[in-house]
């Protein structure tokens, strides 16, 4: 070896990602791929073994996480990801099955789905990109879309109230609930690994930009304006009452860990269930496997 | 292979239709179901959540048809048989994720136990009139099977082979029960286990850098990735190539989903089953499928007491539809008949296969009840009488 | 030498300049460059200001670009001299380091 030479190093996100699909459909200034990055450091520094990582996504801009994350993924149908990710986690315990979607898959189609696997404490990982908006269809309104901002179905205003989402998953029952946004690119990766030690049904919001719909149709600046406001309107709070954390259009944004609890999640409380109804008789698998 | 002893109930039973469904999905090696209550299929739930915990499996009741019949699919995906039973409203929600099933190619079983509609209808009332839309019912081209039980003894054995069909062909199938074969109750024998042949999952050999989740092999159909074994396996709805990964250029769409028909229609041979009695010779014959052959049955006994030459030809497989048999019965006789507890839904494909070659005569029924013998008869004499 | 460096895969870039705000010592600007795109990708306009943080990595919506910790200066100087490293005396104290940072 006759001169220097200095090795440079991957990018420790790459070699979670499906190369061959890069680069991604995302706008500039969009903040899903900004959580990406946040997800890939959490699965690195909680030492995740993601040979039985399993990310599952609906329909939407944040949908297609999975189709670029290089995991066993599955991108299922608009607003079902939740109760696809039940029946996977059921048949396949040891899985980690993680959630990967936005707030109008989640919350609007998916809304049914999201209450009942947080009611059963299912031990689903959910990481909700709320952009506020329904992205990937063209900037219509969403069940978070503030009041008095324009969408392409409320071209006057929206007056439809929105959501709460920590309030309702936390009512619904999950044990974990948090709030970041895609400025906080560190504390939401220490939030995402603090949700990876957590059995039960977990969820995080990650507040993003969505510059070409919703900022842009409402003359928010683009993706950089909006992660600025994202810093100057942040007020860290951990463990806020969840009923006291709404967003407005430009107001206050409280972010943090808001609820982490303890309660048996579905697959003990079946286990143990059926195990005291019908001792021997009670026939455990590790998994649901044919052949 | 032959069926796992843990979930064969060996033996003979007195079974209603929903109970013996139950029993041979078990049998097939069933270990999963996400369910909802819908009458009349409840019971082939409620006995799988009493049974599949001292076999080894899971059952969840979901909110809504649309979870069952999507958390079955992970299920699936996480490695087990899955599958869901429903009626005519939870059937029509169950459409989008029966069109990602087959897009996917998700092996899994649907059973409708079909009941009087539109709507809510007559939910404790028999009918069949949800043959078309368990083939046509998601948007989109795509195939699938559908098979028809006529007895609590068809409801065990046609449901481990619609298992069997869903992993050969990597595809949705379908048993098409309805009420009164599901609430009738009659002998069911369950042979033991080594005589139950059930059909393995057809997971790769190959490693995971040489294998493509969606090519096919020589029958059209890809081998299955296992999850959790550094496949990376990426599942979409969306139109896609062999590895998986979305792909929106007509040629692709063109190739996949030509190939999702041809996958059924190139081995209906293999699929197709029916059961066929006096055709040769016949003058007349009968088509009928479900509760209604038991009545047609009766009708054509009937008729032969009259000196009538009535042959009889029972659809066991709905879809794909034996085209073929039926075009060749046409050939020789006056005519076919075709009673069914809807008003015109397999007679169409009758028609189609006859191509005007015979007299094709409907004998409708909107449903609530099965026909009376005498309908099937007249029709049959009708026929005869040219 | 900086503590640190970073990598840009300039195609990838859609200028969303997250990397440029967000850099805590200010490192990067866009360039008057642009890629095949049309986009003003961002330089190190202040390199000796970087600690290879990879926060323009953790920002970065399009894996566009990263940071890294160079290696000790010493060792990269040891790396210069090959017949340094290659002679049979035992390995120096820099040496030792660079082995450990390296695992």
């Amino acid at each position: 070896m006759a001169e220097a030479s200095v090795v440079v190093p991957q990018n420790p996100v790459e070699q979670f990602l499906r190369m061959d699909r890069i680069p991604h459909i995302w706008c500039p200034g969009c903040g899903i791929g900004t959580s990406v990055n946040s997800f890939a450091h959490a699965l690195i520094d909680a030492k995740i073994d993601t040979k039985h990582l399993a990310i599952v996504s609906g329909i939407g801009c944040s949908g297609r996480v999975a189709g670029y994350t290089k995991f066993d993924s599955f991108h299922t149908t608009h607003g079902r990801a939740i109760p696809f990710a039940t029946g996977l986690k059921l048949a396949n315990p040891k899985l980690n099955v993680v959630v990967y979607s936005g707030d109008g898959d989640l919350f609007a189609i998916g809304g049914n789905h999201l209450i009942h696997a947080a009611r059963r404490n299912v031990d689903l990982k959910v990481i909700c990109i709320n952009n506020l908006i329904y992205a990937m269809t063209g900037g219509q309104t969403a069940p978070t879309t503030p009041g008095l901002v324009t969408t392409s179905t409320n071209p006057y205003g929206t007056y439809d109230p929105s959501f709460n989402l920590p309030y309702l998953v936390e009512a619904a029952g999950a044990v974990y609930v948090a709030r970041w946004t895609a400025f906080h690119v560190k504390q939401l990766a220490r939030a995402m690994q603090e949700m990876f030690a957590k059995k039960g049904f977990s969820f995080i919001e990650v507040l993003s930009p969505c510059p070409t719909l919703y900022q842009r149709r409402n003359k928010m600046g683009d993706g950089l304006d909006t992660m600025k406001f994202y810093k100057q309107a942040s007020k860290v709070r951990n463990g806020a009452p969840t009923s006291e954390v709404a967003l407005t259009k430009s107001g206050e944004i409280v972010v943090g860990k808001f609820v982490d609890r303890e309660r048996s999640d579905y697959g003990v409380l079946m286990h143990d269930t059926l195990a005291d109804a019908l001792g021997e008789d009670y026939v455990e698998t590790e998994a649901c496997s044919c052949q | 292979m032959h069926a796992d002893p843990a979930g064969v109930l060996t033996g003979s039973h007195f079974l209603d239709g929903d109970h013996a469904c139950c029993e041979g999905a078990l049998a097939a090696g069933a270990r999963f179901s996400s369910g909802y209550p819908i009458t009349p299929s409840t019971e082939v739930v409620e006995r799988f959540a009493q049974r599949v915990p001292t076999v080894g499996g899971v059952f969840i009741q979901m909110e809504d048809e649309l979870a069952a019949s999507i958390a079955l699919q992970g299920a699936v995906w996480g490695g087990a048989k899955a599958f869901t039973v429903t009626s005519g409203p939870g059937f029509s929600l169950m459409m989008e994720h029966i069109g990602y099933a087959a897009m996917t190619e998700t092996p899994c079983v649907f059973v409708d136990v079909q009941r009087g509609g539109p709507s809510t209808g007559l939910p404790t009332l028999p009918a069949q009139a949800d043959m078309m839309q368990v083939r046509w019912g998601s948007h989109g081209d795509y195939a699938v099977i559908a098979l028809c039980p006529n007895s609590p003894q068809e409801c065990f054995d046609l449901t481990i082979t619609a298992f069997n069909m869903a992993e050969k062909y990597r595809c949705p199938v379908f048993v098409m029960l309805d009420e009164v074969v599901g609430h009738m109750t009659e002998k069911v024998v369950i042979p033991p286990a080594d005589q139950i042949e059930v059909e393995p999952r057809r997971y790769t050999k190959l490693p995971p850098e040489a294998f493509a989740p969606y090519e096919p092999d020589e029958d059209l159909v890809p081998d299955m990735p296992r999850v959790g074994e550094g496949y990376n396996v990426h599942v979409t709805g969306l139109t896609h190539d062999e590895r998986g990964y979305p792909d929106m250029r007509p040629a692709v769409q063109d190739r996949l989903v030509k190939r999702l028909l041809d996958k059924i229609n190139k081995n209906a041979d293999k699929i197709i089953l029916y059961e066929e009695d006096q055709v040769e010779g016949a003058d007349v014959v009968v088509v009928s499928y479900g509760i209604t052959s038991r009545v047609a049955q009766r009708a054509i006994d009937m008729a032969r007491d009259k000196g009538v030459k009535v042959g009889k030809f029972r659809l066991i497989t709905a879809w794909p539809f034996p085209e073929k048999q039926i075009a060749a019965i046409a050939e020789k006789v006056k005519g076919l008949v075709v009673p069914e507890l809807n008003l015109g839904q397999m007679v169409r494909e009758v028609e189609r296969a006859v191509a005007g070659k015979a007299v094709v005569r409907l004998v409708p029924h909107a449903g609530g009840s099965v026909h009376k013998p005498e309908d099937i008869l007249n029709a049959i004499l009708e026929v005869t009488r040219g | 030498m900086a503590k640190g460096s970073v990598q840009i895969v300039v195609e990838r870039c859609k200028a969303c300049g997250f990397c440029v705000e967000f850099c805590p010592t200010h490192v990067l600007a866009l360039s008057s460059a642009f890629n095949a795109k049309g986009y003003h990708t961002p330089y190190m306009v202040h390199p000796e200001k970087c600690s290879g943080c990879d926060l323009c990595g953790m920002y970065c919506p399009d894996f566009a670009i990263f940071g890294f910790k160079n290696p000790d200066a010493e060792a990269r100087k040891v790396q210069a001299a090959p017949e340094a490293k290659e002679g049979t005396a035992p390995p120096s104290a820099t040496e030792e380091k660079e082995a450990s940072d390296a695992r």
